[in-house]
């Protein structure tokens, strides 16, 4: 039977990896091809990798940030960040990525997932959703790292990525990211319910009891940041946890 | 000394991740589209990643059909990989009407309705009795497609997604996977190291 999956996220920036609340004051936390190694032995189920650097200059250390990673990692890796037309992603799945995540691009021009559907197959495409609570079971799109807010509704921008050919969705809730206040299960239920493809829910991990109750509402995995990079409790320590609520979990 | 291995460039597949994945287990990947390299090798792997049809008309028009054949009917190392093990079946329902390579008699199938597609993550690896490369343990899968059956002449290992379906598949030095060895940790880094201890001991001649 599939698993349920955990997933560090690294957010890189000029080569480093960094953490925010809502995106915002980033602080060092190490660099990401050991961390992506000590994930791995850990129990880590794969790897998402954001580049956030915010110049082009820092843009330029992603592929080799993703080489150096690669070259030690031995479970999947996605990378996002920057991802504007197809050739980009094709030069990140060159250097190592396993899978591309896209939000921005794919929000101004969605028929980008459908190009990198046809040519890399729909298992390699992840659209990136952050979405931002507008009132009771409603959020829209926000692209720009959050700074801008478009008039696309979340859970019907899912739905027609998956049918121009996204095959997994990385959904971030805005409200919650770095907060560690729980994942937005609402948003997660919603989303999940609305396509047939993995969820992964992502923003306001602190506790198991939050990625345990995610994983409930619907979502075949759960990405964290934040409580794995400070030393707060490790992969193995949440899975064992996720186990012992009767979560189906690699051990 | 790295064991030569060469790499079929399928286009679009995850090579950076195969290639780093073979060389963890000491082996030196060099990839190629070419026949001739192909004909020489003595152990092959096809990666693949994408659509079936798209990867046959990549395969036909860098004339490898044959050659690719040719080394699996000779029982030569061979290491198939996610589209790379449906490729040797003889159609997908995935692109109808196009030929695979017809080394197995199995069919490929789309998952049933229902389930969530693609299978993204890791499943559990159940081998029968007589496989001695495939070992019981964790994979990682990328796939909407499956084979349904293990073919006749090979030992079988199977997983479940809406019913059991075609994990692996070996024979000899021969081995094609659904899920991805080279993404599945230290279990398929160990898989992959008994393949290669395989392909050595059945006759170590050069790339």
């Amino acid at each position: 039977m599939l698993t349920r999956r955990v997933i560090p996220c690294l957010d890189v920036r000029d080569g480093r990896v960094v953490k925010g609340v809502r995106f915002q004051g980033l602080r060092d936390a190490g660099d990401p091809a050991e961390r992506a190694a000590a994930y791995e032995a850990q129990g880590a189920d794969e790897l998402v990798l954001l580049d956030v650097s915010a110049t082009p200059e820092g843009r330029g250390h992603a592929l080799d940030t993703v080489r150096r990673v690669r070259d030690v990692l031995g479970i999947p890796l996605t990378v996002g960040g920057g991802v504007r037309v197809v050739d980009d992603a094709a030069a990140l799945l060159d250097a190592g990525a396993d899978k591309v995540a896209v939000n921005t691009a794919a929000v101004r021009a969605p028929e980008i997932l459908g190009m990198l559907a046809e040519r890399f197959g729909c298992q390699c495409v992840v659209l990136a959703i952050d979405a931002a609570s507008t009132g009771p079971g409603a959020w829209s799109v926000v692209v720009r790292s959050g700074t801008e807010r478009t008039r696309r509704e979340a859970v019907g921008w899912a739905r027609e990525a998956v049918h121009r050919g996204a095959g997994e969705i990385l959904l971030t809730s805005w409200d919650r990211d770095g907060t560690r206040s729980g994942y937005d299960l609402e948003l997660v239920s919603a989303v999940s319910r609305a396509v047939r493809v993995p969820v992964i829910a992502s923003g306001g991990a602190d506790t198991s009891e939050h990625l345990a109750a995610a994983l409930r509402a619907g979502a075949s995995a759960v990405l964290a940041a934040s409580i794995f990079h400070y030393g707060d409790t490790t992969v193995a320590a949440i899975k064992a946890e996720l186990a012992a609520c009767g979560l189906e979990v690699r051990p | 000394m790295p064991e030569p291995v060469c790499v079929i460039r399928t286009g679009s597949a995850n090579l950076a991740s195969v290639v780093a994945g073979l060389r963890r287990v000491h082996a030196a990947p060099e990839i190629t589209t070419d026949p001739s390299v192909v004909r020489a090798a003595n152990r092959l792997v096809l990666p693949g990643v994408g659509a079936f049809g798209a990867a046959m008309a990549q395969l036909q028009q860098a004339s490898l059909v044959d050659a690719i054949r040719e080394h699996v009917r000779s029982g030569k190392p061979f290491l198939a990989i996610c589209l790379g093990l449906q490729l040797l079946g003889p159609a997908s329902e995935e692109s109808r009407g196009v030929d695979g390579l017809g080394l197995v008699d199995s069919r490929v199938a789309r998952f049933p309705e229902g389930l969530i597609v693609p299978q993204l993550g890791w499943n559990r690896v159940e081998p029968a009795d007589g496989c001695r490369l495939l070992q019981e343990g964790y994979a990682y899968y990328a796939n909407s497609y499956r084979m349904t059956e293990v073919p006749s002449g090979w030992q079988g290992a199977t997983s479940q997604h809406g019913g059991p379906f075609v994990a692996a598949i070996e024979r000899g030095a021969q081995l094609a996977c659904q899920f991805h060895p080279e993404l599945s940790g230290a279990w398929g880094r160990e898989l992959l190291e008994r393949w290669l201890a395989a392909s050595v001991a059945s006759g170590g001649m050069p790339c």
